[in-house]
């Protein structure tokens, strides 16, 4: 009989639609981050650093990207004859076949994969969150207090309570309300989305509310085991943990890497995360190159100056180029003698010679000021620009984009350029 | 494919001087992110020769932790695969590899329990990329017995260190002399042969037999004249990693724009064990000049012309030109260093000097590390 103590069912199905166009093809947890990695590699890290070696991923939104990326799970050691991870997309049935309509719903519609493994507990993760934890010590917790739920949580300032789910728990952590996004809060303590269940309770929770719709953890099956009076447990965690969920998080917590001892650490021995790396190759810089405050990825081939930049694998910056505060990620190519400043170019983007993205005052984003804001430019995968763009802020380019395209040679601040092959 | 591969990966070399004390040089790393071993691997691979064995027993830790898993060149076969051979005492045999030929005899069942029809043999200090497949459709073309694969050397090139072949227009072998006193030819053997398995086994049982163990001395260059010996031209890169010069100069070629375009951004890729860094960071203070660098590098000071394996720190004030940093070492600050090898897991104190004078210093300096 196969037997794990404690089994991971990782959702990564969600498109992240505040991220805009950096998931117009690939699901949230696929997008890169720190260079080399993707979202989903520090909750797959943590799960194998924590001896959860048996992850069910749930996939559902543009799954191609992760899929490749996930493959066997050789880079997480999770290429295993009993456990290792299993991408578990919604399927057909006999009878009610549905796509998995909320975060509970989904793992619901998986409680076949989760039965033949016969746990014990189980990790609910979600993967798009950046963060070192050790799922462990969260397990310790949960059997110490006599829990049938631990839900981690994390104290946030005061005045950005409001924007998360909050719980309320007494001196020993047994939570005793919970309110989402209040208006008042009175507590500090934010959920993470990340809990354990004791295997029967989930079960039952689950099988009791099949029924609802759109069935999620947050909204029903947390207050139905509350109501219950059941165990239910605040575990908190005090390290670095950031959502990455629109531009500018996403933006700002890749530059965090960059300082010089960052909060968040991927040079510690200890606790190392572990990627699919698009290439293995070391980097090349040119006799003209500058390069500081900057981490740069496998491959990459640097001719022209990078300052304060997240660069991915295989990127190539021609001569004379300049690239300030920006996000490269893998395979993009930048022409020569080309100003960068505060872009996001995705996966594969080219762009021209001679061109200067980022210029001039701010305005806001033609197609949604509330996702292309704080002066970003971005560029969707495989997007190309000819040579002698000049490009404002606030600005949205997807496709293969055509000098014609651009009045004058230029495209204004606030201005979106979408082509076709560029969809959002 | 029709053969089964062999990598003669035994060696160490004197000429490799301090390098060689903890490695094979099979284990060397090469362009920042490889072993050499991983070239003739890697060739194996994409020319999806199914079974290779590798025979090791020179200082073989290195080698053995590199190969640790086969998964890296998708050699993790149930048919097939990566095997590797160390010499072992059996009932009938209690000896060292006393030679290549030596090596590839003790290991004779390997040989004789595979079907295919022929053997490629490869050296696994070489640095290039061949599909083998080539070699083969040549070698059946011109029904040889064996095929050496060759490379036309420069006239200043140093042929006495390697076997020189004369061919003649259809490229079969006039002459072959191993290590010449006197060059008559600058064409020199790659250390990469096709043969049938089966002559192969049949000249192994009889170089036991005579106790003659070498296999370029003892059997191709006796079998001259009663064999038909073809030399395959190889037109690409080549570079074997015998000594401390070839190695300096094998590293440095990769700064090349066209070995880096040929190995790196040309199909195949070469395949490497991952080894899960981070990316290389840059601090305020990293000045970087025609370098290669790969990752886990953290860099605080000036890098020129220069070759830096993983893993390696560099501290404030540095400058380092014309040198070769291998993996995970330590530089502290205010360190200059020039025309030298610092030798993995190095800690260089701060505020020293090193430069080769006349030639490539090799710097071993080794403190007490713990992992914490």
């Amino acid at each position: 009989m196969i037997k794990k103590e404690m089994i991971a069912m990782l959702l990564a199905g969600g498109q992240g639609s505040r991220l805009g166009i950096l998931t117009a093809k690939m699901a949230k947890p696929a997008v890169s981050f720190g260079g080399k990695y993707r979202i989903i590699d520090f909750p797959l890290s943590n799960c194998i650093n924590s001896g959860v070696d048996t992850v069910g991923v749930l996939t559902q939104y543009m799954p191609l990207r992760l899929n490749t990326h996930i493959g066997i799970g050789i880079p997480w050691d999770l290429d295993k004859n009993f456990g290792g991870v299993t991408v578990l997309p919604p399927y057909e049935k006999m009878a009610g076949t549905e796509w998995y309509t909320g975060t509970a719903n989904a793992i619901y519609q998986n409680l076949a994969y989760m039965e033949q493994y016969n746990p014990d507990y189980v990790l609910i993760l979600s993967g798009d969150h950046i963060y070192k934890m050790d799922y462990e010590a969260m397990l310790d917790f949960h059997k110490e207090k006599g829990a049938e739920c631990t839900i981690a949580v994390m104290p946030v300032p005061m005045e950005e309570a409001s924007r998360f789910g909050i719980m309320i728990a007494d001196g020993d952590r047994r939570i005793t309300d919970f309110e989402e996004k209040p208006e008042n809060p009175r507590s500090n303590l934010a959920s993470m989305g990340i809990y354990i269940f004791s295997w029967e309770t989930l079960k039952e929770a689950l099988i009791t509310n099949s029924a609802q719709p759109g069935l999620d953890f947050g909204k029903h099956v947390i207050p139905y085991i509350h109501d219950k009076k059941l165990p239910l447990y605040a575990y908190e965690f005090g390290g670095y943990w950031k959502d990455v969920g629109t531009l500018t998080s996403y933006w700002q917590a890749n530059m965090e890497l960059i300082d010089i001892v960052p909060e968040f650490n991927l040079y510690e021995e200890y606790w190392r995360i572990y990627t699919n790396s698009v290439s293995i190759q070391p980097q090349y810089f040119g006799n003209a190159s500058e390069v500081e405050r900057s981490i740069i990825g496998e491959g990459s081939e640097i001719y022209g100056a990078v300052n304060s930049s997240v660069l991915g694998c295989n990127v190539v910056i021609g001569e004379g180029s300049v690239v300030k505060d920006s996000i490269i990620m893998h395979g993009a190519r930048i022409g020569k003698n080309c100003v960068l400043e505060k872009c996001i170019v995705a996966e594969g983007a080219v762009i021209g010679d001679r061109c200067r993205l980022g210029e001039g005052e701010e305005a806001p984003n033609e197609t949604n000021a509330s996702i292309y804001r704080d002066g970003l430019v971005v560029l969707g995968e495989n997007t190309t620009v000819p040579d002698d763009i000049i490009v404002g802020k606030n600005v949205l380019i997807a496709g293969q984009t055509r000098a014609e395209n651009y009045a004058g040679g230029r495209l204004k601040s606030g201005r979106s350029l979408i082509l076709e092959g560029g969809e959002l | 494919m029709r053969a089964i591969g062999i990598i003669l990966a035994g060696g160490g070399s004197s000429r490799m001087r301090e390098l060689s004390r903890k490695r094979a040089v099979c284990a060397m790393p090469v362009a920042g992110s490889y072993r050499s071993i991983d070239f003739a691997l890697s060739n194996m691979e994409h020319s999806r020769v199914q079974k290779v064995a590798i025979l090791t027993q020179f200082n073989s830790g290195s080698l053995n932790e590199h190969l640790m898993s086969s998964k890296w060149w998708d050699f993790g076969r149930k048919q097939g695969g990566m095997f590797v051979f160390t010499p072992s005492f059996r009932n009938e045999n209690s000896n060292w590899y006393r030679g290549t030929a030596d090596a590839m005899a003790q290991n004779l069942s390997f040989l004789k329990n595979s079907h295919e029809p022929y053997v490629v043999i490869a050296s696994g200090d070489c640095v290039y990329k061949l599909n083998y497949n080539k070699v083969l459709e040549y070698h059946i073309d011109k029904e040889a017995d064996i095929t050496i694969v060759c490379k036309e050397m420069p006239p200043e090139f140093d042929t006495e260190r390697y076997g020189s072949l004369r061919l003649d227009g259809d490229g079969k072998v006039l002459e072959l002399v191993e290590k010449p006193m006197v060059v008559r030819s600058n064409i020199i053997s790659c250390g990469i042969y096709i043969i049938r398995r089966r002559l192969l086994i049949e000249m192994l049982e009889k170089s036991q037999r005579d106790g003659q163990y070498d296999f370029v001395q003892d059997i191709l260059v006796r079998q001259q004249g009663i064999r038909s010996i073809y030399g395959y031209r190889l037109e690409s890169y080549w570079s074997n990693i015998a000594s401390v010069e070839d190695y300096y100069r094998t590293n440095m070629d990769f700064l090349k724009p066209e070995i880096r375009s040929f190995f790196f951004w040309e199909y195949p890729e070469v395949h490497s064990k991952h080894s899960d860094l981070p990316p290389a960071k840059y601090n305020i203070g990293a000045h970087i000049k025609n370098s290669l660098l790969s990752s886990g590098c953290i860099v605080n000071g000036t890098v020129e012309d220069s070759v830096l394996f993983k893993q390696v720190y560099v501290g404030n004030n540095c400058i380092i030109r014309n040198s070769i940093i291998l993996n995970d070492v330590h530089l502290g600050d205010n360190v200059y260093i020039e025309n030298c090898i610092v030798e993995s897991r190095g800690d260089i104190k701060e505020g020293s000097h090193h430069i080769g004078e006349d030639g490539i210093r090799i710097i071993v300096e080794q403190g007490e590390r713990y992992t914490l």
